[in-house]
């Protein structure tokens, strides 16, 4: 099945189309196809996630190059991409980190016109928990680094908590009492199917190939050079690789030869039926490991930390549950006759200081994007556009200068943990 | 759950150990590279399949011993140690 692309111009969507299509009970054009693979692309990316999927398109939208196949064993979007728990913030511990995933909320917060996808983006805010006075000194020095940055951060009392979400329990009275939190008006959650659909359908617009249900099985090497990618359905010549393959990206880069400091751990979620809304906010506790968010079907979102050992394995644990229920109940004693639905796992590629492998490697053309660990999904827009003017320009982006793969033999690591919504 | 043989007390939930992962052998700093030391200190094979890695039985008689298992299957295959 081939099919035509540059010069193909997709449908837009608007309500007036969608007023029209419930009329006349038309179907929906088919929003991106299965392209012929061909023999020689410019760019092959490997891994058809957000991360994937946005290179692509800032590659195609900023830098012109439209001739990349996105390679994907799955189906896009199948992996962390689908999986996280979809919260956005930018309110991290370092300076680096600060400006970083500030300038992807900020792109997150066009992309809905951008893209023309409603990607259903709810600033709804974001509140982290501080149970102890260790935990208050943390929220205050983020609140100051997010301030000097020029994002919006507070720290409020437990008044002002019970305020935005009546529901936490503030006593005195709980083994671990809420001294205060970390307030971050501009945080929120967003609909991570829309967000990789939106980027696959207009890099899909501007040429781009999305190959899905393709395994790379192999990187061909030469005199420390790619020249090749090699897949199930037959090899690709191309110069520039690039990895975005999260879980997976040791397996990927053994293939080419790198040696990665990345360790692959699972992070699991659940979700319960859906109630009437009332959480306004986002809601982390990192002292009780968990996370919760209120979908916009009313459906309570639980993340915790990640599993407690290193696994490829993504499956659900008993001991899992009952860890996130215990801890969720003591931070919302309400919410104990909630019934949980569903829970799922998603890998997560854990980098020694928790913050992310972004640039080339030793081997000519061969990039990662990976080291995403738990913080991947709410970096996805500006990991795609540094990683295009990188592989474009090849010149390190000033905003990713600090997450290169050296800074493992400079000993100038980027230590993230503070920040981390929950601990790891 | 995953259950793993501890050379000393026998078949145990997998949540009363403590994993401490790839145990490659520590280089002399007298004659090391800063380059293999590095790759001490950060870089892991993070394989998919069969393992062989350190765990601790920090909720049981905290010991240390050498695990084989498989990271895709989730299963812990054999264990060893020397039980007194």
């Amino acid at each position: 099945m081939t099919t035509q692309h540059s010069g193909k111009k997709r449908s837009r969507y608007s309500a007036f189309q969608l007023f029209s299509k419930g009329l006349t009970q038309e179907g929906w054009p088919e929003v991106w196809s299965q392209p012929e693979m061909k023999s020689s692309y410019d760019v092959v990316i490997i891994g058809g996630g957000l991360h994937g999927l946005a290179t692509a398109y800032y590659l195609a939208k900023n830098h012109g190059i439209t001739d990349i196949a996105v390679i994907d064993k799955g189906y896009i979007g199948g992996g962390g991409s689908g999986r996280n728990t979809s919260i956005l913030r930018s309110n991290y511990l370092t300076p680096e980190g600060v400006r970083f995933y500030d300038r992807s909320l900020k792109l997150y917060e066009e992309l809905s016109g951008e893209l023309n996808f409603n990607l259903m983006f709810a600033q709804m805010g974001h509140m982290s928990l501080a149970h102890d006075d260790g935990g208050m000194r943390t929220m205050r020095w983020r609140a100051e680094v997010n301030k000097a940055q020029g994002v919006n951060s507070e720290v409020i009392g437990p008044a002002e908590v019970e305020e935005l979400v009546p529901y936490i329990d503030v006593s005195k009275n709980t083994r671990y009492p809420v001294l205060g939190a970390l307030y971050h008006p501009p945080g929120g959650t967003i609909r991570h199917d829309a967000v990789v659909w939106g980027y696959a359908r207009a890099a899909h617009e501007m040429g781009v190939h999305v190959i899905q249900h393709t395994e790379v099985t192999g990187i061909d090497v030469e005199g420390g050079k790619v020249t090749g990618v090699q897949t199930s359905q037959g090899r690709i010549a191309t110069e520039t690789a690039v990895n975005c393959t999260a879980g997976w990206a040791s397996l990927i880069s053994d293939m080419a030869g790198v040696r990665m400091p990345v360790t692959t751990s699972p992070l699991q979620a659940a979700v319960t039926e859906p109630v009437k809304p009332f959480l306004g906010t986002v809601v982390v506790s990192g002292t009780l490991h968990v996370y919760v968010s209120q979908t916009d079907r009313g459906e309570l979102v639980f993340g915790a930390s990640v599993d407690p050992f290193t696994s490829y394995s993504m499956r659900g644990t008993l001991e899992f549950v009952e860890g996130l229920a215990t801890n969720v109940l003591s931070l919302m004693p309400s919410l104990s006759k909630m019934r949980l639905l569903r829970q799922w796992a998603g890998l997560c590629d854990m980098t020694p200081d928790y913050s992310p492998i972004m640039g080339g490697t030793e081997v000519d053309g061969f990039y990662v994007d990976v080291g995403w660990g738990t913080y991947g999904f709410k970096a996805g827009p500006v990991a795609g556009e540094s990683m295009a003017a990188l592989i474009a320009t090849e010149k390190t982006p000033e905003l990713i200068k600090g997450f290169g793969m050296e800074r493992f033999s400079t000993g100038q690591l980027v230590g993230e943990k503070g920040a981390a919504a929950v601990g790891h | 759950m995953m259950q793993i043989n501890c050379p000393w007390c026998g078949l145990r939930n997998a949540t009363e150990f403590k994993q401490h992962g790839e145990k490659p052998p520590r280089p002399d700093v007298a004659t090391t590279t800063m380059e293999q030391w590095h790759d001490y200190l950060y870089f892991r094979s993070n394989h998919w399949g069969v393992v062989k890695e350190m765990w601790f039985h920090s909720a049981g008689c905290r010991q240390f011993f050498t695990l084989h298992r498989d990271t895709f299957a989730n299963k812990a295959i054999r264990s060893e140690g020397d039980p007194r």
